[in-house]
């Protein structure tokens, strides 16, 4: 009987769901696809870059913000309710840093996001906001983090995850190959957001949109040539793991 | 504020008047009289008399206070304890009036508190001197008098902040607060350096407090001192200051201690011998020995004369 219970955020079903936050977590599941990893020494993010029309200027399409030096966070689901969540985390990294001196942890700044979400979720009057958010970046003590939100108000940390369309299959393909190996150093967990970019998206490196941020430096985006030259080598290594599989195999 | 708006504090609300009492927070002044110019040529004479002094230094911060409370010219008590701990690795030495001081330090107490459940760690001194600052910078023109030196040991490692009512911040080396600090600054600016032993940190603390009260009227009574290392703060000694100036008297000038560093070992076999020279110290540590009751006679720098009582 859902649909007696969907129309208010504020009423709980029998049998225990809030229908409206099931349901922004199902435009989630609408979003382009996002994937973060955390390295030892680096944060990725990847986004699946939505092909965009031929009058339209591409640069006017963000899916990865900085919220503050060393922390940033890329977006699945409605882009206008992040533009909202985004603005409100700036300006509390701001006013953070106003009150006690401090930049925020990465996880006062995912637990201000979180926080936010939920009190959408129990408010009159409203809807949830239909986004997920992955949130990275390192704190004072040099150690990188990567935390998910998603619109119920709940965030965990991960070692890599992924949001968006076909998060379940990226998902599953980064639990096979995240390994101590695959994150050694920062351009092999580079290469594997990439790869696991390149699951789900259809015409390889220039629907990729990735950024960075390194122990003590600010947030980099990567430029297309970039992505095209790491794209290009993740190439070269299938076609020469191939060969060796089928010298293997003779 | 973020932080102020996480834990509901909210300042008070100073625009309702009320027929007969003076409004929250403010003087019962005649209709039309700013209260601060009001006060100034007709309230009751605030006397901040006091002298305590902090400065950070490779070991820890030390923070040192007089113990007279005086109100006018009357000595409310000569006992006092003007350095609050705030938590275990903060301390505040208060000077401006007592009221003020200890209330502030009680609320500050339990905001570090919450945002140490909050995020599971204690904020800096850096940030806790921020929150303080901040809080009481709403109060501005109300005339609260709360000037204090924030000491801690944090994740940089020793701090001090220099906090006043009127929102002031400071970061710095060395602070001296209250009627007596330019006489202690005095003391402090002459002897002071970074790399100063722990002995010779504590000598210049209770030198410079003891020399302030000989000449401050409001400053007397005992000197407090404290040390914040590492592991905590430590409540070294208290000692009466009559006795600490005579001892100082006794001392030799700063430049023969300086000749005598060459002759480390006669001076130390010849101090052994003479009780009330209070050994003509190679290296200025020695004057540790001023807090002993029963006076060593072989004085070793490994070991810590002062009591170090952790109440």
């Amino acid at each position: 009987m859902a649909s007696r219970y969907d129309r208010a955020i504020t009423v709980f079903s029998p049998d225990g769901h809030l229908f409206q936050v099931e349901y922004a977590q199902e435009a989630v599941k609408k979003g382009s696809t996002a994937v973060g990893i955390r390295g030892t020494n680096i944060v990725v993010l990847g986004v699946e870059k939505k092909s965009v029309a031929k009058l339209q200027d591409e640069r006017t399409v963000r899916k990865i913000c900085a919220l503050d030096d060393h922390v940033c966070m890329a977006f699945a689901g409605l882009t206008a309710d992040a533009r909202v969540v985004i603005n409100r985390a700036r300006v509390e990294c701001q006013s953070h840093k106003l009150t006690v001196e401090d930049p925020v942890t990465v996880e006062y700044i995912t637990r201000f996001i979180a926080t936010l979400k939920q009190k959408y979720t129990q408010s009159n009057g409203r809807r949830p906001f239909g986004i997920s958010a992955l949130i990275v970046g390192f704190d004072d003590d040099g150690i990188p983090r990567l935390y998910q939100t998603d619109p119920s108000g709940t965030y965990h940390a991960w070692k890599a995850n992924a949001i968006g369309r076909s998060a379940k299959t990226v998902r599953e393909f980064l639990e096979k190959n995240y390994t101590e190996d695959a994150i050694a150093n920062d351009n092999e967990a580079i290469k594997l957001a990439i790869r696991a970019l390149l699951e789900v998206v259809q015409s390889g490196g220039k629907n990729i949109e990735l950024a960075i941020i390194r122990r003590n430096q600010p947030l980099k985006m990567f430029s297309a040539k970039e992505i095209e030259f790491q794209v290009t080598e993740i190439e070269k290594e299938k076609e020469e793991a191939e060969k060796k599989k089928t010298k293997k195999n003779i | 504020m973020a932080l102020q708006d996480v834990c509901k504090w909210q300042a008070p609300d100073t625009k309702e008047l009320s027929l007969c009492l003076p409004p929250a927070g403010s003087w019962a002044v005649p209709r039309g009289c700013d209260p601060q110019t009001f006060l100034q040529t007709q309230g009751p004479s605030l006397a901040h008399g006091t002298t305590t002094l902090a400065f950070r230094f490779r070991h820890g911060v030390i923070a040192a206070a007089d113990t007279r409370s005086s109100c006018g010219n009357y000595v409310a008590c000569p006992a006092s304890l003007k350095i609050i701990p705030v938590h275990r690795h903060l301390l505040g030495t208060t000077s401006g009036t007592s009221a003020d001081c200890a209330t502030w330090y009680r609320v500050l107490q339990r905001e570090l508190r919450l945002w140490a459940l909050r995020e599971g760690h204690l904020p800096s001194v850096a940030s806790a001197a921020k929150l303080l600052s901040a809080m009481m910078s709403r109060y501005r023109g109300l005339d609260l008098c709360v000037a204090t030196a924030l000491c801690g040991w944090d994740r940089s490692g020793p701090a001090l902040f220099y906090v006043y009512s009127d929102g002031t911040c400071l970061q710095g080396n060395i602070f001296s607060v209250g009627s007596g600090s330019p006489y202690a600054y005095g003391v402090l600016d002459r002897s002071y350096h970074y790399d100063m032993s722990i002995q010779e940190a504590y000598a210049l603390a209770c030198c410079a407090v003891a020399r302030a009260t000989h000449r401050d009227a409001y400053s007397g009574g005992s000197v407090d001192l404290f040390h914040v290392r590492e592991s905590g703060w430590e409540y070294v000694s208290r000692s009466d200051v009559c006795t600490l100036y005579t001892e100082l008297q006794e001392l030799p000038e700063p430049d023969q201690e300086l000749k005598a560093e060459d002759q480390e070992l006669e001076a130390e076999a010849e101090a052994s011998q003479t009780h009330l020279e209070p050994a003509t110290p190679p290296r200025a540590g020695e004057s540790g020995e001023l807090f002993l009751g029963p006076r060593e006679e072989t004085p070793e720098d490994s070991r810590m004369p002062a009591e170090t009582e952790t109440p």
